[in-house]
């Protein structure tokens, strides 16, 4: 018979499991976790300076300009997006599916579903131009005479998709977040504590019939975000599709987009996780190295998927016979000024996990570290390549030109990622960060007595 | 919210097999009051305390409807009636077009109303009530049964818990 592994290492105990995951929100923080989070508070009021100087001044100290009019906000923001994904794949169609190993990340990884859609949801806003005026995206009865959005344009539809997952993942990740905040709050020692967790607990009292409620919404709302999940990428990636210029209209983008979304996200889960695993040894035993290889199992199936829609691009654009779109992929995307940009998103994306085809590999934390920073850089390229490539040349030669990248795109770039880190190591401080009580009910899979639980 | 406290007597289990068990011996006891509290969720206790399926996906799918149509109906009076413009030649009511829209509408509407039940039926938020043990969110496990039960009888009740296993029978002033 094939012996399960252990989720749970180390033959812990229902205490045990709450002493461990609730030790790092209440101890004083440790050197580490401090030298991080004032570098990322650093780099996130660089980000803050570098936004209001953008807006104060206006969007051409950035590089946009004609020919290409949408460059690092709109890359940047596809890029944060598509991170989120993984967190709710691993939170609710993971769950769906009965996968218990999902239990320990589940938590952590929806965190970085929020905080990414966090990250994203700036960059349209300032993109627009004049941010003061972004209300006007949402339809609402004003007095400009009878006047609307226009419901047929995909980047209203991104508003509305945007705006829902951002909403539904957040009370998502909270709701599951209500009993595991009730521990919290039942061993705080001081007052204040005691009082704030139980705020955010609503109270929870954690009855049989409470329980009942909890697990039916939390079906449900995992239920209903999986569609979500799977909407908004395509919904972004109709940003693109809907247009007609070659390079993005195509039908291939929803499940391109959603398959890069989904390998980046769970790169961004692995790198976070390498770090947690560091920074708070005992979640080792819960976030296992069994853990970290299924994660890099995806990571190398959805990098194939990704490298496959790479290929039938340039399959549909010899087979469609349209000179435009052979352009494109066969002169100017792979071979033209922005080559190089096509050549690193290739090596990242599809040949360096290719490495994870190997055992050895997969179970080694510095090599999936370093894979999945790769795979970062190499999907923050993917969405260059798109976005730069397909506009700097279409159809006159007369219209084209090169994206002129200044400082403030770099400055921008790299400040969002102060944003996200600074808001994910608080949440690491406030927050448990692994499941308690869905961690509690799986104790018993793959160990020899089964006194906890096994029969759920 | 100010619900009235219910007072009561709670025997504190450390198993999940003898919580189960007491729970089912008390119910068929005539308690039907009781109420089962554990750290975790229990799938055993559903039909050891004789718990009905949540009503919840009935709300999930009437919101889910309800946002349908309010979203059917705001881009057909916003495009259709109250400001008809020819956008690319499309036609005033573009029903492909307007399904993200109905698409994301249904979701949310589905999804917050269904948390919204989800807390009355818990009653909550119901902050500042004590906790019975506080180790009931950790390791412990609980039978309570309210003083307004039919059969409420304290020492009938502190003998059953015992007799089933209970480290600790505690009178509860508030829940």
């Amino acid at each position: 018979m094939l012996k399960r592994n252990q989720l749970v290492l180390g033959n812990k105990t229902l205490r045990d499991v709450t002493n461990d995951i609730c030790e790092p929100i209440e101890r004083i923080p440790s050197k580490g976790w401090m030298g991080l989070f004032l570098a990322a508070k650093g780099l996130f009021i660089f980000y803050i300076l570098t936004i209001a100087v953008v807006i104060s001044t206006g969007m051409g100290l950035l590089g946009v300009n004609h020919p290409v009019a949408w460059g690092t906000m709109i890359i940047t923001f596809v890029f944060w997006v598509g991170i989120g994904h993984a967190g709710t794949l691993i939170s609710a169609i993971l769950f769906l599916f009965r996968q218990k190993w999902r239990t320990s990340v589940a938590r952590t990884a929806e965190a970085m579903t929020v905080f990414a859609v966090m990250t994203a949801g700036i960059f349209p806003l300032i993109h627009t131009g004049r941010p003061w005026f972004d209300f006007w995206l949402f339809p609402y009865p004003n007095q400009r005479g009878p006047l609307w959005v226009n419901f047929r344009s995909p980047l209203l539809w991104d508003v509305f998709a945007i705006s829902t997952y951002a909403t539904v993942s957040t009370v998502f990740w909270f709701v599951g977040m209500i009993p595991d905040l009730a521990t919290v709050r039942d061993r705080a020692k001081n007052f204040w504590r005691q009082r704030i967790y139980g705020v955010l607990s609503l109270g929870w009292k954690g009855t049989a019939k409470n329980w009942s409620h909890f697990e039916m919404i939390y079906l449900i709302l995992a239920g209903l975000s999986t569609p979500l999940v799977l909407s908004v990428h395509t919904i972004v990636s109709f940003d693109f599709a809907v247009s007609g210029l070659p390079g993005w209209h195509t039908t291939i983008f929803p499940p391109y987009f959603v398959a890069g979304a989904i390998f980046s996200g769970f790169a961004m889960v692995i790198t976070l996780m390498t770090l947690v695993r560091i920074g708070f040894p005992k979640f080792k035993d819960y976030i296992t190295i069994d853990h970290m290889e299924v994660m890099n199992k995806i990571i190398m199936m959805t990098g194939l998927m990704v490298g496959y829609a790479y290929g039938a691009e340039f399959l549909i654009a010899w087979y469609s016979g349209n000179i435009y779109e052979q352009y494109v992929f066969f002169v100017s995307r792979a071979f033209g000024p922005y080559a190089w940009s096509y050549w690193i998103m290739i090596c990242c994306n599809v040949v360096i996990p290719q490495i994870f085809w190997f055992k050895k590999f997969r179970r080694s934390i510095p090599v999936m570290f370093v894979v999945s920073i790769f795979v970062n850089i190499g999907m923050w390229f993917e969405r260059f390549v798109i976005t730069v490539t397909s506009l700097h040349r279409d159809f006159l030669p007369s219209n084209w030109g090169q994206y002129a990248w200044s400082m403030y795109d770099t400055a921008i770039l790299i400040g969002s990622f102060g944003m996200f880190f600074t808001i994910f190591l608080l949440y690491l401080r406030v927050f448990p960060a692994i499941s308690i009580a869905e961690i509690k009910p799986v104790l018993g899979v793959g160990r020899d007595d089964h006194e906890h639980g096994g029969g759920h | 919210m100010a619900k009235k406290s219910i007072s009561g007597v709670a025997g504190i289990f450390l198993t999940e097999g003898k919580v189960v068990n007491a729970a089912r011996k008390v119910r068929e006891a005539g308690y039907s009051k009781l109420e089962a509290i554990s750290p975790y969720p229990i799938h055993a206790m559903e039909e050891a305390c004789a718990i009905k399926r949540s009503p919840i996906p009935y709300m999930t799918f009437l919101a889910g409807i309800v946002g349908m149509l309010v979203a059917l109906a705001l881009t057909y009076y916003t495009s259709v009636i109250d400001w008809p413009i020819n956008i690319g030649g499309k036609p005033l009511f573009s029903l492909p077009a307007f399904i993200p829209i109905i698409f994301e509408l249904t979701i949310l509407f589905a999804a917050l109303s269904s948390v919204g039940l989800f807390l009355y039926l818990c009653g909550m938020p119901a902050i500042g009530v004590p906790p019975i043990d506080k180790d009931l969110t950790c390791n412990k496990f609980a039978i309570f049964v309210p003083d307004t039960d039919k059969n409420y009888n304290f020492e009938t009740l502190d003998r059953m818990f015992k007799d089933l296993g209970a480290v600790e029978v505690k009178k509860v002033t508030e829940f």
